[in-house]
């Protein structure tokens, strides 16, 4: 007697049938073009996978959200020993670095890269981790400080909140600080 | 490379469950890929499935989200709609392509 072993099809697992909890949130602190970017790709990967994302903005990380700076983050090689020239791996000699015009050259050196990856700018960035779920959230010390309010930020900024209400917000989530 | 039997017909798949020869799908296999998770395909699903092939086509790698949206013409939103949870790997899945390489 023979017999056929038919082994069941393999099919990934996607979750769907595991109630997901992960949560991350992501502080963005920085307001320099370069440092925007970690956590929008990490939140935006996370989306992806189906976990639970929140953005929370604070100080320099305020320019990513405000309508009137967003559009214009820059990045200078100023302080950061580790940019370096696209042809011959030459680092930027710091005393180049506060020169006029690299801090322009520089800005649309790093928006070129990023566009030929097909990454989207800051701005539509945010539009797509909202679209995919992702939620975002404004400091209140920050607001104060600056002298802000919602109007002054992107529509879809869910609140300004201070400490404790991120504390609770983030119950059970992984943090990254960026 | 492991063989599944899918459809009545074996394909190659990788660890994973995902097809890894692009010849071997068809969209009859889609029905099932998507039965398999759950899904029920829709024209709007299709659309997309549709882009995803043609795309790997001509670009040689699976597109991303953000590609699915920018010249696919579907947006993200609709997207998770459509493929919920983990839009991106589904999509590839149902398509019978590779999960999408690129970050955004």
């Amino acid at each position: 007697m023979t017999t056929t072993e038919t082994a069941a099809p393999v099919v990934p697992d996607f979750g769907d049938d595991t109630e997901s909890t992960r949560k991350i949130a992501f502080i963005c602190s920085k307001g320099n073009l370069d440092m925007a970017y970690p956590a929008l790709i990490l939140a935006n990967a996370a989306l992806g996978e189906g976990v639970e994302c929140h953005v929370f903005f604070t100080f320099w990380g305020f320019d990513m959200i405000m309508k009137s700076r967003m559009n214009d983050l820059k990045f200078t090689p100023t302080g950061n020993t580790a940019m370096h020239m696209p042809v011959g791996d030459i680092r930027i000699p710091q005393a180049l670095a506060p020169v006029p015009g690299m801090q322009a050259m520089a800005t649309h050196m790093l928006k070129k890269q990023i566009a030929d990856l097909g990454v989207p700018e800051v701005p539509d960035f945010l539009d797509q981790i909202v679209a995919a779920g992702g939620h975002l959230w404004a400091c209140r010390m920050s607001a104060d400080m600056n002298k802000v309010d919602e109007s002054d930020l992107r529509d879809d900024v869910e609140g300004i909140i201070n400490a404790s209400d991120f504390i609770e917000l983030t119950e059970g989530a992984q943090l990254l600080f960026i | 490379m492991p063989v599944t039997t899918l459809n009545g017909r074996e394909v190659h798949v990788d660890d994973e469950g995902f097809l890894t020869e692009y010849d071997e799908w068809d969209e009859d296999l889609a029905k099932v890929l998507a039965a398999n998770i759950g899904i029920d395909l829709t024209d709007d699903h299709w659309t997309v499935i549709r882009f995803l092939r043609d795309d790997f086509k001509t670009q040689g790698e699976t597109a991303t989200t953000r590609r699915v949206q920018t010249v696919g013409g579907v947006s993200t939103k609709d997207q998770f709609t459509l493929f919920p949870k983990k839009p991106a790997k589904k999509m590839a899945y149902i398509a019978g392509l590779p999960k999408p390489h690129g970050c955004v």
